[in-house]
């Protein structure tokens, strides 16, 4: 049994897992669907607590079965992950084929811990676009890893709602290999749990290839968000634009951790991150740390980084046009917001996503 | 319409206004000269509700209604509105939906019927022929990248649109151009009605020849130094404020 990562790791430095370790999970039990599962309309794949419902699941083509867990890395969360995949969704979409999309659910519930193991393959030239929402109730830990493969010039958009109880832990590992030509477009909107992590490592492996690591983090009460991600630009002339965004009140800890590699070869790279921070109370934190790794010399490479609070310049314009204060506010959340979610061009996406965004502020 | 009396306003502890009294019948147009430093953008400010101004005295009744215990959202559903001397960028904020918002909540708030954005935007469109605009200033971002100029226009174009009873005109004029001028004074005159009134706060007399004020103060040290008719202004001009601030 692999140990959870503890601060005195670099890459844990700003997320305490203690919590998470004092907890005793059980081993999932079966659950029956809640009346209200996502449905967006669209071929659905159903997770209860972790394990495949067939029942709740519509037929989605290129669904394979699920194979054991052979885990190559050293990261403490995948081999915990490992040590206990049962279950997990293998997509493979053929060479060519535009295989549209499909939605994902990750229903959970009670005490237990959910490690599932997802693959998601693309062949040379295929098309998919791959929405997640994970979601339940009690106090359980969803710690997800999803092992992308791209091959070239395929396009993998993924748009991934982080909304689980705030009672729970979420985990979340997203490994992505991208061929030349190929494109890997994320974003991730995270509302949910007491304590998250998302970590993406994306590879870029050939010429050409394009990721947009996107977020935004809307948290509040005592809820800690964490957003982390390596890319490692290994072909020339690739692109890599993350654009994350955190809305936090009340005692909310945002962090963000980005580190852009770019190898001796690499040249051309364009990398570009930027990290802004919206901080509703004074008691909020956000801690950023941008990281760029550059041995290449020809390259593009810029952060930035911004906390701060609503400019009340900008509210007192709206509101002495007749928009009430709230609502004022709300608005200039939303256009804050706009940037990262550029990438999500899906309809039933974006509209999944500014309603969850317009649900959160409501709550506020 | 508007009476403001013995108005007293400070920031930070320092007074600014010192007991000023006004009154602006329905109907009527009045200018407010002064120099620099004088309270004319307080006074619009106080008078549109922003933080950060503390009343120390007097009151403003509009309509009516006590003006300065209403919400600054509330001020604007009653028909106040303020052109800002500097207008203010909303990266994010589409223009479109920036003025249909205020415009739905300001018909929310008096009981009238909202406008879904088909027929905001054949309202819309038709303000912006009248008033001489270019069309693409409602799908940029609100004042975002725009000019100067831009900027005061794209205030005129949200008053004609919010049809206020009272709009405060803060210095609409600086930075303008002859043409620019023009379209802000047509924008105006182009609401004159005996239920409209305007307060017109500029440095110079240049804005008047477009907009003919009923009647001209001279605002100095916080207080209304003198009053007249529109000739009052080109006697500024001739002669400057030198000599007023002791009055």
């Amino acid at each position: 049994m692999t140990a959870l990562p503890t601060r005195r790791l670099e890459a844990w430095r700003y997320t305490d897992l203690r919590a998470l370790g004092n907890m005793s999970f059980a081993e999932p039990a079966p659950v029956s669907a809640p009346a209200d599962l996502p449905d967006l309309g669209l071929p659905r794949l159903v997770f209860l607590n972790g394990g495949f419902s067939a029942e709740h699941s519509s037929n989605f083509p290129y669904l394979q079965s699920f194979a054991t867990v052979a885990e190559g890395s050293t990261q403490p969360l995948a081999l915990i992950n490992a040590d206990h995949a049962r279950d997990g969704v293998t997509i493979s979409i053929p060479p060519g084929v535009d295989a549209g999309a499909v939605l994902l659910v990750a229903q959970a519930q009670g005490e237990a811990a959910l490690h599932p193991r997802h693959r998601i393959t693309l062949a040379a030239g295929a098309r998919l676009t791959l929405i997640e929402i994970a979601t339940g109730e009690g106090e359980y830990w969803h710690n997800p890893v999803t092992d992308i493969a791209l091959h070239e010039n395929a396009r993998l958009a993924h748009y991934r709602l982080q909304d689980e109880a705030k009672t729970a832990f979420h985990t979340a590992t997203i490994r992505a290999k991208i061929a030349a030509g190929a494109a890997y477009d994320s974003f991730t909107a995270v509302l949910g749990a007491r304590l998250s992590r998302a970590e993406f490592h994306v590879d870029i492996m050939g010429q050409g290839a394009a990721t947009h690591l996107n977020a935004a983090q809307l948290l509040g009460g005592t809820q800690h968000g964490d957003f982390t991600t390596v890319v490692h630009h290994a072909a020339p002339n690739g692109a890599s634009r993350q654009t994350v965004k955190s809305v936090l009140s009340d005692q909310a800890h945002g962090v963000f951790q980005g580190r852009i590699e770019v190898d001796r070869i690499a040249q051309k790279t364009d990398g570009y991150q930027m990290n802004q921070a919206l901080l509703l109370s004074a008691e909020a934190e956000m801690d950023i740390k941008p990281e760029l790794q550059i041995f290449a010399d020809d390259v593009k490479c810029s952060h930035g980084a911004t906390i701060g609070a609503l400019d009340e310049e900008q509210v007192f314009y709206l509101r002495s046009r007749g928009i009430p204060e709230a609502d004022s506010r709300a608005m200039l959340i939303r256009a804050f917001l706009t940037e990262a979610l550029e990438p999500v061009t899906h309809e039933d996406a974006k509209a999944m996503f500014e309603a969850a965004i317009e649900k959160w502020w409501i709550s506020k | 319409m508007l009476e403001i009396k013995n108005l007293s306003a400070s920031i930070d502890d320092k007074e600014i206004l010192r007991g000023v009294n006004l009154t602006v019948p329905d109907g009527e147009i009045h200018a407010i000269m002064g120099p620099n430093g004088a309270g004319k953008s307080t006074l619009s400010y106080v008078l549109s509700g922003r933080a950060g101004y503390e009343v120390t005295g007097g009151e403003v009744i509009f309509n009516g209604q006590d003006l300065l215990a209403m919400e600054p959202e509330a001020r604007a559903a009653a028909g106040v509105f303020l052109a800002f001397q500097y207008p203010v960028e909303l990266p994010g904020v589409g223009n479109a939906n920036f003025i249909r918002t205020a415009l739905n909540a300001v018909k929310r708030a008096r009981g009238e019927k909202e406008l879904d954005a088909v027929a905001f935007l054949k309202l819309a469109r038709a303000a912006i022929k009248s008033l001489s605009m270019q069309d693409d200033m409602l799908k940029r971002n609100v004042n975002v990248g725009f000019s100067g100029g831009e900027k005061k226009r794209n205030e005129v174009l949200q008053m004609a649109l919010l049809q206020p009873s009272l709009a405060i005109l803060d210095e609409t004029d600086s930075g303008l151009d002859i043409d620019a001028l023009k379209i802000v004074a047509d924008g105006v005159n182009a609401l004159r009605s005996p239920r409209f009134s305007a307060l017109v706060i500029t440095h110079y007399q240049r804005l008047l020849d477009y907009i003919v004020p009923d009647a001209v103060h001279v605002l100095a040290a916080g207080r209304i130094v003198r009053s007249g008719g529109k000739e009052l202004a080109l006697e500024l001009e001739a002669h400057g404020y030198a000599g007023l601030e002791a009055a």
